[in-house]
Parts: C-alpha cells; sequence; structure tokens
C-alpha cells in the first residue's frame, strides 16, 4: 500500500490545493508543498530500511498488486527496485524545490498551477513504480497533459508554440508505443495463451525477431523523443525556454528521466537481443547527441536556451551507456540521471533567479554580475563545473563511469564521447563568463541570493557534492537493479519472475 | 596523518567560502596562511621520521570512491620519495607565496575569493601527487586547473583576463580528454587504476615495444604536455599570466605546470615499456625549450619573458624524463620551483612598485631605487641561466645537460639542444635584468619598496636557490648523490652509455662558456649598445623573425584557423539548429496545403457543384475504362 | 429508323439531366437552381421507370415513388432555405450567399 500512497499523496495534495487556492493562496502552496515532502519521507524510509535490511540483489524490495480489470489482464502493480527508489528520491527532492521556486515566481491561477505541478509528479512517480504496461502508459499520459498546461498556461513569449511542439512530439511517441505495447500483449496471448499486461510476464515473451524488432522500435519512439536523442530533440529547447522555472526544473530533471528509465527499464530487458544489434545505431545517436548538443549550446544566445541544449548532449552519455551492455556503464547511467536531473534543474532555477531580477534570459544583455552577487555567482560555478564533468562532483562520476564502461563496448564511440568533454567545458565557461564575469553598462539593482533562495540551492549543493565525493551509497542501491539485467536472472523462464512477483502482501521482502 | 596535509587547505578554502564576508583580513590571512603552514609542518614532521625510517611508502586509505563491477577507486592516499618531494614543494614553496600573498593583494577588494583559491589549489595539487590511483589524481588533475582557471580570471572585469582563463582550461582540458582515454585503455587491459598495481603488472602484461602501451603511453603523455604547457598545447601558458603574480608563481611556474613530469616520472615503468613514447617525451622537451627560449627572448612584459622560461625549463625536465634521468627531471623540478617562484615575485615585487606596470621598456634603473628586489632577482636569474658552482641551476641543469648525451637513451641532438637551450636563457634572462634594473628610468614613477611580508619570502627562497644545488654534486665536482640516491626507492637510476669525466667536463665547460656568452651579449646589447640592436631588429627578417617569435611561434593563429574559427562559425551557422528545420518544413508544408485547400473553399456554390460533377465524370470514366480494359 | 423504345427512353433522360445539370451550373438565381435540381431529379426518375419496364420488373416505379417524396421534402426545405436567404440578403443571387465560405 506504501507505494499506492506514493502516487495518491501528491494526487490528494493536487485536488485539494486547487479546491482552497480561492480562499488562500499560502495554504495552497503549503499543502503542496507538504504533500510531496510527505512523500518524500515515504521514499526515505523505504531508501533507509532496504539498505538496512540487506536484500537480496536480485529481488525487488516492494511489490503490490490489486486487480484492476482483470479481463483484458490489467492489474494496478507497483513495485520498487533500487533503479525505481533513486528515480523517485530524485523526483520528490526536485518536485518539492519546483514548489518553493513557485512560490514568488506564479501569482495567477496559483491553485491551478499547483494542480498541475502535482499532477505531473504523481504522473512521473507512477511511471517510476508501475509494473503494468497499461497502466505505464496510462502514468505516461498522465505527466504529459498537466506539462502541456504549465508550459502553455505560465511560460515566456512564445509559450503556446512550445507547448503545442512539446505535446505532439511527445503524444507522437506515446502513440507508438501505446502501439508497441498492444502488439507485445497480443503477441504474447498468441505464444502463451494468457492475455496480460504484467511485466513479469511479458518478460522474456518468445517472439520472432522481426516483431521484436518493431516493437522494440515503437517504446525506442516513445523513449527517445523523452530522452531527447537526435534527431528527437527539437521539442526540448522550446519547451525548456519557454516553461517556468518550476515547468523546466521539471522537464530537465524529471520527465526526460522518465524517457531513460523506459530505456532501462522496457526496452533492454524486454528485447535484449535485438537491443543488441540496435546497440552501434543508439550509440551512434548517443554520441552525436552529445557533440551535436554541445556544439548547439555554445552558440545561443538564450541563457535557458543554452542549459536546455547541454541537456542533449548529457543525455547523450545516457544513451551511449545504456547500450554499452555492461555493469559499469548502467551504474554510470544511472549516476548521470540523478546528476544531471541536480546539476541542470539548479541551472534552470538560477536562470529562473536571474530572469526574477533581470526580466531577461538573454546573455547579451547580462555580464559583470559577480559584483553584485557573488554568493549566487559561486553557487552557479558549482554547477557549471558539475555541467563540464568536474571531478567532486556528481557528473563525474557518471561520466566516467559511462565512458569506462562504454570503452569496452565500443572504442572509437567512447573517443568521440571523450571529445564532448571539451566541448562541455567550452559551452559550461561560456555561461560564467557572459553572465557573471566582464562588463555590462546596465546597471540593475540586484540583491544577492535570499533566504529561501539559500533554501532551494543548498540541497542541491549537498547532493551534488555527495554524490561527487562519495557515491557509493547509490551505486550500491542501484546494485539492485543492474544485476536482475546483467546477471544469470536475465535468462530465468516467465515462471520465475512469476513467483518472484507474485506475492501481492505489503511486505518489504518478497518472501518465495 | 597523512590525509591531514591535503584535507587542511580543503577546508580551509571551505571555511573561506562559507564564512566569506564575515572574516577581517587578517582572519583571512591568519586562516589561508595557517592551513599552508600547519601542512608544511606536517609534511617534514611526517618527512623526516619516513626518509630516516627508508620505508618505501606510507598508505593511507579513506573511503571507497566508486565501486562498480569489477572496477574499484578509493581515496587512497600514498606517500613515496616521489611525492613527498612535489609535497614538500607544494607546501613549502606554496606557504611562503601565501604569505607574499597577503602583501602583495592587501588592497584587492576581492581578498577572501582569492585566499579561498589558493588553498583550494594547494589541496587539489596534494591530492595529485599523492594519489595512489589514477582516477583520483585525475581528480586532482582537474582540481588544479579549475584553480587555475578561477585565478587567471581572477580580475573578471575584463574580458580578456576571461579569455585566457578559458583558453588554460580548455586547452588542458583537451591533453585531458587524451589522458582519460589512457585510463579506459589501462583499465581495460590491467584491470585495476591502482598505480602500484599497474606499475608493477605492466611489464608482464606487455612486452617492450607493444603497440598498446606505446598508444597508452602516448596519450599519457598528451595529458602531461597540456598541463605542463609544452609544444604542441603550449599556447595556454603565456596568455595566464593575466592572473595576479603570486598566481603566476605557485600556478604557472612552481606546481601546477609540473604536474606532467610527475605523471610521466610516477609511470615511468609504461614509459620505459615504451622506448618510441619515451622517445617522444625527450623530442617534445627538447624541441618546446629551444622554441619557448626563442620567444622569451623577444617579449617585451616581464611576466611573459618568466612564463616562456617556465615553459623551456619544462622542456629540460621532459627532456631529462625522455632520456631516463628521472631524478635529474624532479631535482630539476625542485629546483626551478625555488628560483622561479623567487623571479615571479620578484617581477611582481618590481610591478607593484611601477604601479602596475609590466613592460620591461617602461622600467629601467630600478637597481638603486630596489636594492633588496634587484639583489635577491639577481639570485633568481643567475639560477635561471645557471651560472656555474653558485646556483642550484648550475647542478641541476648542468646534470641534464650531460645526461642528455651520455645516458643510454641519450643523442647528440639532445646534447645540442640543451646547451642551445642554456645560451638562449642565459641571455633572455639578463636581457630581463638588465631592461629592468639597469640603464635610465623610463618612467618618473616614484617605485616603492614592498613591505616585509612580501620581502621576506623572498629573501628564504633566494638562499633556497643557491643551497638547494648542494643535495646533488656532479662526479667532477664531489659527486654528492643525496637527492637521486633517496629517490631510487622509486624511481630507477639513470643508465650511462660510457662514463667520461673528461667529456663531462667538457660539456659542463662549453655551457658554462655559452652562459657567459649570452649574459655577454645581452650586457652589449641591451646596456651598451641599445641603439645597435634597435638597428638589427628593423632589418627585414630580424622583423619577420621578431613577430614570429613574439606570437610564440604563430601557435595561436594556426589553432584559430584549425580548430577555434571552424566551431565558432559552424556553431554560428547552426545557431538555429538545422534539424528542427527538418520540422519547421513539415509544418510549413501542412500550412501550405491548408492555404490551397481552404482557396477551393469558396462559397460560390456553382463552383461546388462543378467539382461535384468534374468528380463524377472522373469517378465514371475511371471505371468505365477499368470495364472497359 | 427504329429505334428501341428504352433506348428513346434513356436518353430523354439523360438528356434532362444534363438539361438540368447546365442551368443548374450557369444559373444565379436560387429559384431556379432549385427548379434545375427538380429536372435532374425527375430525370433520374425517368430513367428508373425506363429501367423498371425494361426488365419489367416493379422496383424502379417503387424507387420513382421514393423520389417524388424525396423531391417533396427537398422543395419544401429548399424554400424555406430561400426565402430565410432572401430576408438576410434581399436578394436571390447564390453568389452572395457565399460570405461563410460555407
Amino acid at each position: 500500500m506504501v507505494l499506492l500512497y506514493i502516487i495518491l499523496i501528491p494526487m490528494l495534495g493536487a485536488l485539494l490545493s486547487w479546491l482552497l487556492a480561492a480562499r488562500s493562496t499560502a495554504l495552497c502552496r503549503w499543502i503542496a508543498l507538504v504533500s510531496l515532502l510527505g512523500s518524500l519521507a515515504l521514499v526515505a524510509g523505504i531508501w533507509v530500511i532496504s539498505a538496512a535490511g540487506n536484500v537480496p540483489p536480485d529481488r525487488w524490495l516492494y511489490n503490490w498488486q490489486q486487480p484492476w480489470i482483470p479481463h483484458f489482464g490489467i492489474s494496478l502493480h507497483l513495485a520498487v527496485d533500487g533503479l525505481s527508489l533513486v528515480m523517485l528520491a530524485l523526483t520528490f527532492l526536485l518536485g518539492a524545490l519546483s514548489v518553493l521556486i513557485s512560490w514568488r515566481e506564479i501569482t495567477f491561477r496559483v491553485g491551478f498551477f499547483h494542480f498541475n505541478l502535482l499532477f505531473v509528479i504523481a504522473g512521473i512517480a507512477g511511471v517510476f513504480l508501475t509494473m503494468d504496461l497499461f497502466l505505464f502508459y496510462f502514468f505516461w499520459e498522465v505527466m504529459l497533459i498537466p506539462m502541456y498546461f504549465l508550459i502553455g498556461i505560465w511560460g515566456h513569449e512564445r509559450r503556446e508554440y512550445a507547448a503545442y511542439k512539446f505535446f505532439i512530439f511527445t503524444q507522437a511517441g506515446g502513440l507508438l508505443m501505446l502501439l508497441a505495447i498492444l502488439g507485445l500483449y497480443f503477441t504474447h496471448a498468441a505464444n502463451t495463451g494468457v492475455y496480460t499486461f504484467d511485466y513479469f510476464y511479458l518478460l522474456n515473451t518468445p517472439m520472432q525477431r522481426a516483431t521484436a524488432q518493431w516493437l522494440m522500435l515503437g517504446f525506442l519512439a516513445a523513449f527517445m523523443v523523452k530522452l531527447p536523442a537526435i534527431p528527437f530533440h527539437t521539442w526540448l529547447p522550446d519547451a525548456h525556454t519557454e516553461a517556468p522555472t518550476a515547468g523546466s526544473v521539471i522537464l530537465a530533471g524529471l520527465l526526460l528521466k522518465t524517457g531513460a528509465y523506459g530505456i532501462l527499464r522496457f526496452v533492454l530487458p524486454l528485447f535484449p537481443a535485438v537491443a543488441q544489434g540496435f546497440a552501434p545505431w543508439a550509440m551512434l545517436l548517443g554520441v552525436a547527441g552529445i557533440l551535436y548538443g554541445g556544439q548547439l549550446a555554445y552558440s545561443q544566445p538564450d541563457l535557458k536556451r543554452l542549459i536546455a541544449y547541454t541537456s542533449v548532449s548529457h543525455m547523450g552519455f545516457v544513451l551511449l551507456g545504456a547500450f554499452a551492455f555492461n555493469e559499469l556503464a548502467y551504474k554510470g547511467v544511472v549516476m548521470q540521471m540523478i546528476a544531471h536531473g541536480i546539476s541542470t534543474g539548479a541551472l534552470f532555477i538560477i536562470a529562473g533567479l536571474l530572469y526574477e531580477r533581470m526580466h531577461t534570459r538573454a546573455l547579451a544583455r547580462m555580464g559583470g554580475l559577480w559584483t553584485a552577487m557573488p554568493a549566487m555567482g559561486t553557487v552557479t560555478m558549482v554547477f557549471v563545473m558539475a555541467s563540464l564533468g568536474l571531478p567532486g562532483l556528481g557528473n563525474f562520476v557518471a561520466e566516467f563511469l559511462i565512458l569506462l564502461g562504454s570503452w569496452q563496448a565500443s572504442q572509437v564511440f567512447t573517443i568521440l564521447a571523450t571529445i564532448g568533454l571539451v566541448i562541455a567545458t567550452v559551452y559550461s565557461l561560456r555561461i560564467m563568463q557572459k553572465v557573471f564575469f566582464g562588463q555590462t553598462e546596465r546597471q540593475y539593482a540586484l540583491p544577492d541570493l535570499r533566504l529561501r533562495e539559500w533554501l532551494i540551492v543548498t540541497p542541491l549543493i549537498a547532493v551534488i557534492l555527495f554524490l561527487g565525493v562519495y557515491p557509493q551509497p547509490v551505486i550500491k542501491t542501484i546494485t539492485n537493479y543492474e544485476l536482475r539485467i546483467t546477471g544469470p536472472e536475465a535468462t530465468t523462464s516467465p515462471d520465475a519472475n512469476n513467483t518472484r512477483a507474485a506475492p501481492v502482501t505489503d511486505s518489504l521482502f518478497v518472501i518465495k | 596523518m597523512l590525509s591531514l596535509i591535503p584535507a587542511l587547505p580543503f577546508f580551509s578554502a571551505l571555511v573561506l567560502i562559507l564564512g566569506g564576508r564575515a572574516f577581517s583580513r587578517g582572519a583571512v590571512s591568519a586562516i589561508a596562511c595557517g592551513s599552508i603552514g600547519i601542512a608544511a609542518a606536517i609534511t617534514l614532521l611526517l618527512g623526516i621520521p619516513f626518509v630516516q625510517s627508508g620505508e618505501s611508502s606510507i598508505v593511507q586509505h579513506l573511503w571507497t570512491w566508486m565501486q562498480a563491477g569489477n572496477f574499484s577507486a578509493g581515496i587512497d592516499l600514498r606517500l613515496d620519495a616521489l611525492s613527498l618531494a612535489f609535497v614538500f614543494v607544494i607546501t613549502f614553496v606554496g606557504f611562503l607565496i601565501h604569505v607574499y600573498s597577503t602583501g602583495y593583494m592587501a588592497d584587492d577588494a576581492d581578498y577572501t575569493r582569492f585566499f579561498a583559491c589558493m588553498n583550494l589549489f594547494v589541496g587539489a595539487m596534494l591530492l595529485l601527487v599523492l594519489a595512489d590511483n589514477l582516477v583520483l589524481l585525475y581528480f586532482g588533475w582537474e582540481g588544479v586547473g579549475l584553480c587555475s582557471y578561477l585565478l587567471i580570471g581572477f580580475w573578471y572585469k575584463d574580458p580578456a583576463n576571461g579569455y585566457a582563463a578559458r583558453k588554460a582550461f580548455i586547452v588542458t582540458r583537451v591533453g585531458d580528454t587524451a589522458m582519460a582515454i589512457a585510463l579506459f585503455m589501462l583499465f581495460q587491459h590491467t584491470g585495476t587504476l591502482q598505480i602500484p598495481q599497474i606499475l608493477a603488472h605492466a611489464p608482464e602484461i606487455w612486452t617492450t615495444g607493444n603497440a598498446i602501451i606505446v598508444l597508452i603511453a602516448f596519450l599519457l603523455l598528451g595529458g602531461a604536455v597540456g598541463k605542463s604547457a609544452q609544444l604542441p598545447l603550449q599556447t595556454w601558458l603565456p596568455d595566464a599570466m593575466a592572473g595576479p603574480t603570486p598566481v603566476s608563481a605557485l600556478i604557472h611556474a612552481a606546481t601546477m605546470v609540473t604536474a606532467g613530469v610527475y605523471l610521466v616520472a610516477r609511470m615511468h615503468v609504461l614509459f620505459t615499456l615504451a622506448p618510441a613514447a619515451q622517445t617522444g617525451v625527450a623530442v617534445i622537451g627538447a624541441v618546446t625549450l629551444l622554441l619557448a627560449g626563442c620567444s622569451a627572448l623577444v617579449q617585451t612584459d616581464i611576466k611573459r619573458v618568466l612564463a616562456y622560461s617556465t615553459i623551456s625549463q619544462i622542456g629540460y625536465m621532459f627532456l631529462a624524463l625522455g632520456v631516463g634521468a628521472w631524478s635529474a627531471a624532479i631535482f630539476h623540478f625542485v629546483t626551478h620551483a625555488f628560483f622561479k617562484a623567487l623571479l615571479f615575485m620578484g617581477a611582481g615585487a618590481v610591478i607593484v612598485a611601477m604601479h602596475h606596470e609590466q613592460d620591461m621598456f617602461k622600467m629601467g634603473g630600478l637597481r638603486k631605487q630596489l636594492p633588496a628586489v634587484f639583489w635577491t632577482f639577481l639570485i633568481g636569474a643567475a639560477s635561471l641561466s645557471a651560472i656555474p658552482f653558485v646556483t642550484s641551476g648550475f647542478y641541476s641543469k648542468d646534470q641534464i645537460v650531460w645526461l642528455a648525451w651520455s645516458s643510454v637513451q641519450g643523442h647528440t641532438f639532445y646534447w645540442i639542444a640543451a646547451i642551445a637551450g642554456a645560451f638562449l636563457t642565459a641571455m633572455y634572462t639578463f636581457r630581463m635584468v638588465f631592461l629592468t634594473f639597469y640603464g635610465a628610468p623610463a618612467t618618473h614613477h616614484t617605485a616603492h619598496t614592498p613591505g616585509n611580508r612580501m620581502m621576506i619570502p623572498l629573501y628564504i627562497l633566494a638562499a633556497c636557490s643557491t643551497l638547494a644545488g648542494f643535495v646533488e654534486l656532479p662526479h667532477t665536482l664531489g659527486h654528492v648523490t643525496l637527492f637521486s640516491s633517496w629517490l631510487q626507492q622509486v624511481l630507477p637510476a639513470v643508465q650511462l652509455q660510457q662514463e667520461s669525466v673528461a667529456l663531462e667536463w667538457t660539456s659542463q665547460l662549453l655551457a658554462a662558456g655559452l652562459t657567459f656568452t649570452g649574459i655577454y651579449i645581452a650586457w652589449t646589447w641591451v646596456v651598451q649598445k641599445p641603439d645597435g640592436m634597435v638597428r638589427f631588429s628593423q632589418m627585414p627578417f630580424m622583423r619577420w623573425l621578431r613577430r614570429l617569435w613574439f606570437s610564440g611561434w604563430a601557435f595561436d593563429g594556426f589553432y584559430n584557423m584549425l580548430v577555434v574559427r571552424p566551431f565558432v562559425r559552424t556553431a554560428r551557422m547552426n545557431r538555429r539548429d538545422m534539424i528542427d528545420r527538418i520540422y519547421t518544413a513539415v509544418t510549413r508544408i501542412t500550412e501550405w496545403c491548408h492555404d490551397v485547400l481552404s482557396r477551393t473553399q469558396s462559397g460560390i456554390l456553382r463552383w461546388y457543384i462543378m467539382g461535384v460533377v468534374l468528380g463524377a465524370v472522373v469517378i465514371l470514366s475511371v471505371l468505365i475504362w477499368r470495364v472497359s480494359v | 429508323m427504329n429505334i428501341h423504345p428504352t433506348t428513346a427512353g434513356m436518353t430523354l433522360a439523360g438528356i434532362l439531366f444534363v438539361l438540368g445539370l447546365i442551368s443548374m451550373l450557369i444559373r444565379r438565381n436560387m429559384i431556379f437552381m432549385l427548379l434545375s435540381v427538380e429536372i435532374m431529379l425527375n430525370a433520374a426518375g425517368l430513367a428508373f421507370i425506363v429501367a423498371s419496364s425494361h426488365w419489367s420488373q416493379p422496383d424502379g416505379q417503387v424507387m420513382f415513388m421514393f423520389i417524388l417524396a424525396m423531391a417533396a421534402a427537398e422543395v419544401s426545405v429548399g424554400l424555406a432555405l430561400i426565402l430565410q436567404l432572401y430576408h438576410q440578403l434581399k436578394s436571390l443571387d447564390s453568389d452572395e450567399a457565399s460570405r461563410m465560405r460555407g
């Protein structure tokens, strides 16, 4: 039941904050914050208990199942392993921060804003939790529509264009995935006679290579749009740039991660053999993203757009690592998902703070801000350095592990990706130079970081530093995921998976 | 205990960053200098018993950094003879430079930020040399790069400084990329990145001259030349002089730029296994020392002369590494750290005295106004140009010159380069001394003598520059080998082709003679006949050569043309993202279709009827055609 | 010259239909357009009757009944629409009613 609460609490909070917004906007903000912190506490609780409990690495930490539409083999099936756990923690941390960041920025239709924000987060949490493909598609759509409103209503000047673009791209990908899900459902039924959407049954569905190929491409379409991989990335800069700060944080920090999560959770385990065959192409796209995104980031005149393109570059590493098929790279990929969520989220927050003060995103109109805001400059420096992969910050651990792993798979791609690190230096330093160094004729009355803003950036700095110097707790937690896809477990029959998934009790250890 | 050495500077940097404006200047100075001072004291406390005990190393495991699959890297520190030499120089010279900085930066508004960055640098540098595995070494390696960036761009208001800072970071990052790839290869082939394990197992895995080990060694060399400003990645160092002078002294002369020397020496087993790469090291060193020496000869900015001289001196160290004279390279690193820090700080004193004027042609005659600075600077200059017998630079450089020829891997070409370099060194060094301190004062500024906080470090370093040489004397002069025999715990001794005292004497005398000739030429052309010099340099060929040398052999222009401009231009051209154009084109086509079709919807009934009729006719004719055929 | 009555009937129906069509296309007055529609409907009805007599089947005549009923309904609705349009536009020109681009 705990797992269901994790999703239900933000949903309830969403409804409450919408209803009560008419009475008091402050109350609405507090409700949103408290409900997200509540879910965060639940996730942290699970993490602490499971870390203390020494769960065998091939077991799920929590598993909960209720029939929903049994006629079609659809059930409410939620489960948590190391990968989901880490992603959930990131979700609610960034979620809570994005409520804080909107505290002053959002001034109209506050209730509806928080309703949408919390629903997006609930949808993301659902995506990370659900083990039923029908339910997965449901949550996939739940994230999409509120996000469309967030961009379209509270965004900047070209918000409608950006919102449409975002919607059409992700919806097109999502529909292809729906087709693939249905295809998988019927293929499974045709081969085994069991109609089910359950992940554990669908694992190791026997199918022909050609079928598997098309189904995998259907899944990949949705995930690569979301990730985003070249050439499906063009919705991202528009959406990130035009969204309100909280929207950008959620988009960059979390929505992109659902694409990466999808690849790790569904594409690789469901179609292991075909994915192997597709690996060179995926790695090629990943490397292309790293280099191409980096160069585009360098040339942008708009701060938020620049940061948006850095996401394209960084997510290229995810694609590269996910298709390298070894343990080092998988761990690096998950680290990259977290570290990128934190560092890019933080950079968007900083862009938002600058926008609040200066009402511009144009780099040409900034410069020399260090004099006025040394504290914010220092904070930005930390995240800029994280973005260029400086050791001691989380992103380095991630990128190093990915590259070390992908070297075993493909040396040419790894060399190209390593060159991407030089480009990362080029565009990252450009941020510092254009915003904080140099001089500007314009004089702004710029207050340095305020208490609320300190409250937002401090946890982010703490996490990124912690990930950089002592990432071991996270790496250990995600071992619970990757052993299952690289280890002997991946080859066991559906029955074995079945017994593991079968106990529907809400117990910590899934007892055999 | 060992972990305190890097931890103290890190901790004080953290305190300074967090405390920020809360501290008074005195408190900031105390925290910054105190932490480095204590680290230096701990180094001595730890180092002296360590040297006496004869143990090979002290290891301290702090915590596991990352562990995934069969890969594991810890925050592990290891102190051995090689790292002790570096730690000693870093903490000791670092401490002196910190004390000096409290005077030099006294009027700066960003006093705290300066010391926070300096402490961070010292911490990172110590981590670099104490790291037990290559990942941690890479941590320090990038960390010092960051601090170098922060400090070169310290006066951030001038965009030129920001440009120099970014250039330094990016160019060294190019080298780092090569090094990172070397790490991937090492891990692939040895299954570990622990330095001692790699060094122990490398000879079992690879035979000498194996293609893979050669490639790895060359890639490591790529990292080393980036950090140590050697050919072809040397272009960032002269620009790095945009930072405050103590930064140039600490980072861009004494410590960080010698990280490449440390790396090659640390991984010496790999280079021994890859003779091609080792030859590469020697050739790069030899060529760099000559090219940089020529460039130093024509600079007008006193700090740029010293920058090119640093590149040139590190070239000597690389040459020594390349011929297998490991300990000679480290010895030259130590003496170089002393006299180059001394020269930079002396130059800083002159610059402060001249109200931040760096052009040597606007100085002159400072010998009388700043006697203390003059004498210490002269000692440094003498050591740099290797005046025989009394300077440490003589003993360290002379060893390299001799070994470049006599070692097993030595070659006449190296020896010629080294001895020609000695001539160039003497010439540009004393050109600088004469331009700055002799002649008539070029400006009317009244130079004021710097305070004690700046002068005492100069005295101490001047003493070191003289005395440090006597721990290692050549065969011909007493044959003391304290330093090299101590380093032999870590680094193998150099193997000589032949030991000929006569030849060694010849080499030494020739080097000394060329040094004095160089000084004499500098004296004639700067002090005695400056007009002749001007006339000579106005000759067409000389003007062209001068311009070439002044620009550092036009490497910057070459890289701009080859890499920077194409990158920037394509980036500008593609600012709107050509892939997005494809999607925009799809929407355009849809819109166009919409326009065309909506025009047919005119509202005129008869057109619609016409359309219906035409459609019916077409369908009917098709049907009839199908039936009849 | 001996023409088969079916052919003659069909030809007449065809001529009537084309006449209706042409007048539909060239007329702008909506009353006349409605008349032309009636002509075309009746031409079609004639064709049905001729065909039913040719095959000696009653279906065609039944069909004509339907057509008659439909024509009556169509005329009443059409006239009502024309009246409304006339109220609005003070004209019976069909091109005047193109404002809606419908």
